[in-house]
C-alpha cells in the first residue's frame, strides 16, 4: 500500500533495533511435529478463537473435530454460545460416526457423498468446526426476513468505487469523510487499549473518532461483564470479534448474516496471528497493553487488505468454509500424488501444487490434516497480494499457521511456475502473473534451514512433472477453466450453483460466464448465496430445503448431512424445472466426484 | 538454470545477500538487476525471496545467488541464516531517509561480526531519482541545496521538499563511512536504472579469485539432482549443506 517509501514510524529509533528487536518467534528446533501436537491440546491457554481451539493439529481426524465430549467442549460452548444448536441432524449423522470409528485415531475418516462411507480413504482437511461454530450463532436480526425479494435491493451498490482509497490530501478532509462513509463494508482493528491497528479504508485522521467511539462501546460492554458481539443500525451491521486484547471490528452494509461476518473476522485475526504468533502477540500486551501492534505487523496491511478486499467482492470459499479444487482425471492427480510423495524429502510437512487459487494436489503426513484456514491464508498471500508473486525468483517465508499450531512458524518454501507455452519453463520473473494462471509449487517445513532441500525437491518436482506430462494436463486444466452450467448438463435453467462436499471440505462451482461477468453481477449472486446460506443455516432453523423466488433470481438451498448444494436459476424457472437441474447436478458431480475433489489426498 | 553456459569460460557461484530497512528498495534493486524491470509501488517482501543472475566477466562467469531479504524488523532475526556463507552483501539504504542509513550501519557491523571473513560488502544509496542532480554527482552539493526551482528528479514517493530535493544523506557522509569501512559503495536508482549493473558488476571484480573455485551445483543443478533418486536426493542436498558450511568449494555435482 504504501509503496516503496513506506513509512517506518519514525517513533521507533532504529538504533535501538540491535539491542532490543522484537521477541524472537520460537526456533524452530522447538518445533518439532511432536512438540506441536501436544502443545496444541493445551487447554489452558488464553481463550482464543473457538475453531482454533478445537481445530487443532491433535485433531488427526473430523470424527474428533465434530465431537462435543471433548476435554475442552465447556471452553468452545463459553466462547460461541450458540454453536450447539445447530441443525440437530447434521449433528446426529456426525456424532453417529464419531463412534464409529472412533478407535482408529491414526488415520483420518472421510466419507464421500451420497452416504456411501469409505474408511480407507482420508480427508485431507479438518474443517468443519469453522462452519458450525460460525455459522449456527445468532441469526436473529431482520437482514433476511423481509420476503425472498430483499436479494434485488442491491442495484444501487457503486462497487467500482469500493476498492479506491484516494489520498486525504488530494481530495480533502470531508471528501474523505464522505468517500470513507459511502464504502459499503469496512474492517477495523484495534487493540484493547483504543490504538487504531488496521483499517481498510480512511486514513488515521478519518478513522481516529470511530475508532474513539468503538473502543468506548465496547468497553463499556466490558465493564458489565458482558460481551458486545453485534448490532444493527440504519441498516447497517456492526460484528465485533475480541480476541487477545485485539477488537475486530466489521461493518457492512451488504446483506450478511453476523455469523458470516464474524467468520472473516476470524480470518483477519488468523492472518495476524500468522504473523505473529500467538504467544508473540499475548507477550507484546501483557508486557505493555498499550504496545502499538502496527509496527510488528508491518508490511502485512496488504495482506489484511486483500483478505479484505476478497471478503468483500464475497468468496465461495469463505462462505462455506471450504476449498475448491482443480478439476483433473483420477488418474492425472494419482501421477502428480505419487510424484510428489516420490519427491518427498524428510523435512516436508505438506506439499502442495495450487493452479489458479485451486487446489490440485497435497501430500501430507498421515497425522495432520490441513485446516482450510490456514490454505485460506496461503492462498491470500501467494495469489492475491503481490509481495510474493511480483517478486520473482523463489519463497522462503516463515508462518505460522494457526489452524495447526498457533504458537511457532514453519517455514513455506513457494516457487511459481510458468504454465505458458508448450515446454512448462520456470517463470520469467518480470512478467505479471494473473492469478488464474499462475500454477505455485509450495512446500512447507518446520526446519528453519530448510530451503535447499526443498529447493532441490521443487527442481526435481518440475523435471518430474515435465517428463510425466503432468504440467501440460494442468496447463490445460487451467486454461480451459470452470465448465459453464450448460456445460455440465445439457439445457439446464441453471445459472450458476455451488456444491460443498462436507467430508471432504471443498467445494464445486462453475464459471461465473456466461452470466455472472461483472464484479457487480458476482457480487449481487454472492448476496444471494449468503442469503440462502444464512436461511439453512439460522439458529434453530430445521429447514434443510429453502426455495426461494424473487424479481431477479429463482433460488434453492439444499443441505444434507453429506452436503450442501446452492442454486440459482433465472427468475420465471418452475420449481420442477429447478428440482431436475438440481437432481441432474447430484448426478453429476456423484460422477464426478473423483476429479473436482481431492479425496484423501496423499499421504505419508 | 542449470549451468549450460556453452562460453569456455570457467563459471562460479556467489551467494549474495541484500540487506537493509524496510522500503529502501532492496527488492527493486534486484528486480531492475535480474530482469531490467522497475514496479511502482512495490507490495513488500514477505521472508525471503531466492534469485539467480549472471554476469560475464572478462575472465569468467560469476552466477550470483541472490537472497533478497525482508526489511521489517520481525524478520531481523532470521538474517544470519541468509548472510551465513555469503560471499558477498549489498546493504542497501534510501537516499531520502536518514534512519536508513543509521540501520544500514548496523547491518554492516553485523555483518563484520558475524558473516563470512572474506565477505565483500557493498553500501547502496538507493532512490537517487529522488535526488536533484547536482547533489548526485557533487559530493557537497547535498548540504546546499541552493538550486532549489530544480525539479529534475521528481519524488513521486518521497516526502516532497521544498526544492524537488528529496535527498537527506550526502554522498560525502556515506562515502567517507563506506571508506573508513573498507566497503563499496554506490549511490543507485532502482527506477531509472543508474548504476545498479555497475553494483553487482564491481562486487564481481571484488570476489577474491581464490573464492572462486568453479561452479558448485546446488542450487542450479535441479536436472542433475532430478536424476538421482529422490531418497539420495534428499541427502546430497544435506551433504551440499554441511559442505557448503565448511568451506566454499567445489563440490560440484556436474
Amino acid at each position: 500500500m504504501d509503496g516503496n517509501n513506506a513509512k517506518a514510524s519514525p517513533s521507533t529509533p532504529p538504533w535501538s533495533e540491535e539491542a532490543e528487536r522484537p521477541p524472537l518467534p520460537p526456533r524452530p528446533s522447538e518445533l518439532n511435529l511432536m512438540q506441536l501436537t501436544t502443545s496444541t491440546s493445551n487447554a489452558s491457554r488464553p481463550p482464543t478463537r473457538a475453531g482454533l481451539v478445537s481445530g487443532a493439529t491433535t485433531a488427526v481426524s473430523m470424527a474428533d473435530v465434530n465431537s462435543y465430549n471433548r476435554p475442552d467442549g465447556s471452553k468452545e460452548l463459553r466462547v460461541t454460545p450458540s454453536r450447539v444448536s445447530s441443525s440437530p441432524s447434521i449433528r446426529a449423522a456426525t456424532s453417529n460416526k464419531t463412534s464409529e470409528i472412533g478407535e482408529d485415531n491414526s488415520s483420518i475418516r472421510s466419507y464421500a457423498p451420497f452416504g456411501r462411507y469409505i474408511q480407507d480413504t482420508e480427508s485431507i482437511f479438518d474443517g468443519e468446526v469453522q462452519e458450525d461454530q460460525g455459522l449456527s450463532s445468532s441469526f436473529s436480526d431482520g437482514m433476511f426476513e423481509d420476503g425472498p425479494d430483499s436479494f434485488d435491493d442491491e442495484e444501487d451498490v457503486d462497487f467500482d468505487k469500493e476498492f479506491d482509497d484516494p489520498d486525504d490530501k488530494i481530495v480533502g478532509e470531508e471528501m474523505a469523510h464522505n468517500v470513507w462513509k459511502s464504502k459499503r463494508k469496512h474492517f477495523i482493528i484495534l487493540s484493547a487499549a483504543g490504538k487504531p491497528i488496521y483499517t481498510r479504508h480512511g486514513s488515521d485522521a478519518v478513522i481516529s473518532a470511530y475508532v474513539g467511539i468503538i473502543q468506548t462501546i465496547i468497553s463499556s460492554y466490558l465493564d458489565w461483564d458482558d460481551q458486545l458481539r453485534s448490532f444493527r443500525a440504519g441498516g447497517v451491521l456492526f460484528a465485533v470479534l475480541s480476541q487477545s486484547n485485539l477488537f475486530l471490528v466489521g461493518i457492512t452494509s451488504l446483506p450478511e448474516s453476523e455469523a458470516q461476518l464474524r467468520v472473516q473476522l476470524e480470518a483477519l485475526y488468523m492472518q495476524i496471528l500468522s504473523t505473529l504468533t500467538l504467544p508473540t502477540l499475548t507477550h507484546l500486551f501483557s508486557v505493555r497493553p498499550s504496545t502499538d501492534l502496527r509496527r510488528p505487523l508491518e508490511g502485512t496491511e496488504v495482506l489484511l487488505s486483500s483478505l479484505a478486499d476478497t471478503f468483500t467482492r464475497g468468496s465461495p470459499s469463505t462462505l462455506l468454509s471450504a476449498l475448491e479444487c482443480l478439476k483433473i482425471r483420477k488418474s492425472h492427480r494419482n501421477v502428480i500424488n505419487t510424484t510428489m510423495i516420490r519427491a518427498r524429502v524428510d523435512d516436508l510437512l505438506y506439499g502442495l501444487i495450487v493452479a489458479g487459487g485451486r487446489l490440485v494436489s497435497v501430500i501430507r503426513p498421515k497425522k495432520h490434516s490441513l485446516h482450510p484456514g490456514d490454505l485460506q491464508l496461503i492462498f491470500n498471500m501467494i495469489f492475491e497480494a503481490e509481495g510474493i508473486k511480483a517478486g520473482g525468483g523463489d519463497s522462503w517465508v516463515p508462518i505460522c499457521l494457526p489452524g495447526f499450531n498457533n504458537t511457532g512458524y514453519l517455514y513455506m518454501y513457494v516457487s511459481f511456475l510458468d504454465m505458458r507455452g508448450d515446454q512448462a519453463r520456470e517463470m520469467a520473473e518480470n512478467e505479471r502473473i494473473a492469478k488464474e494462471d499462475s500454477v505455485a509449487i509450495i512446500l512447507l517445513s518446520a526446519n528453519k534451514e530448510g530451503f535447499e532441500d526443498l529447493h532441490s525437491m521443487k527442481n526435481y518436482l518440475v523435471h518430474e512433472f515435465r517428463r510425466n506430462q503432468s504440467l501440460r494436463i494442468i496447463h490445460a486444466a487451467v486454461q480451459a477453466g470452470r465448465p459453464a452450467p450448460t456445460d455440465i448438463i445439457a439445457g439446464t435453467v441453471l445459472r450458476h450453483f455451488l456444491y460443498k462436499s462436507k467430508g471432504n471440505v471443498q467445494f464445486f462451482m462453475p464459471s461465473y460466464s456466461p452470466n455472472f461477468e461483472t464484479l457487480k453481477q458476482r457480487r449481487r449472486l454472492m448476496s444471494l448465496y449468503h442469503h440462502l446460506h444464512a436461511s439453512v443455516h439460522a439458529k434453530h432453523a430445521a429447514v434443510k430445503v429453502h426455495h426461494s423466488v424473487g424479481t431477479s433470481a429463482t433460488a434453492l438451498a439444499w443441505v444434507t448431512p453429506m452436503f450442501e448444494l446452492y442454486c440459482v436459476a433465472s427468475p420465471s424457472t418452475s420449481r420442477n424445472a429447478l428440482a431436475q437441474s438440481v437432481n441432474k447436478v447430484l448426478q453429476w458431480v456423484q460422477r464426478e466426484e473423483e476429479r473436482i475433489f481431492i479425496i484423501g489426498g496423499a499421504v505419508f | 538454470m542449470a549451468d549450460q553456459s556453452s562460453a569456455p569460460k570457467p563459471s562460479s557461484s556467489v551467494k549474495l545477500v541484500l540487506l537493509g530497512e524496510a522500503a529502501v528498495g532492496k527488492s527493486s534493486l534486484v528486480l531492475r538487476f535480474v530482469n531490467n524491470d522497475f514496479q511502482e509501488n512495490k507490495e513488500p517482501t514477505i521472508g525471503a525471496a531466492f534469485l539467480t543472475q549472471k554476469i560475464s566477466l572478462p575472465s569468467r562467469i560469476i552466477k550470483f545467488e541472490i537472497w533478497d531479504t525482508a526489511g521489517q524488523e520481525r524478520f531481523a532475526s532470521l538474517a544470519p541464516m541468509y548472510y551465513r556463507n555469503a560471499q558477498a552483501a549489498l546493504v542497501v539504504y534510501d537516499l531520502t531517509k536518514p534512519t536508513s542509513l543509521i540501520k544500514a550501519r548496523h547491518w554492516v557491523a553485523e555483518l563484520q561480526r558475524q558473516a563470512s571473513p572474506g565477505i565483500v560488502i557493498a553500501l547502496v544509496g538507493n532512490k537517487l531519482d529522488l535526488c536533484a542532480e547536482s547533489s548526485g554527482d557533487n559530493d557537497s552539493a547535498a548540504d546546499s541545496p541552493a538550486d532549489a526551482e530544480e525539479g529534475g528528479a521528481e519524488p513521486g514517493e518521497a516526502e516532497p521538499t521544498d526544492n524537488g530535493d528529496a535527498r537527506k544523506i550526502s554522498t560525502r557522509e556515506a562515502k567517507s563511512y563506506a571508506e573508513e569501512e573498507g566497503l563499496l559503495f554506490f549511490e543507485t536508482s532502482a527506477k531509472t536504472g543508474t548504476n545498479v549493473a555497475d553494483v553487482f558488476s564491481a562486487i564481481a571484480n571484488a570476489i577474491p579469485e581464490t573464492s572462486l573455485k568453479g561452479s558448485r551445483g546446488a542450487a542450479g543443478g535441479g536436472t542433475q539432482a532430478a536424476l538421482s533418486g529422490a531418497a539420495n536426493r534428499a541427502d546430497e542436498a544435506r551433504v551440499n549443506l554441511a559442505d557448503r558450511a565448511k568451506q566454499k568449494s567445489d563440490n560440484c555435482a556436474c
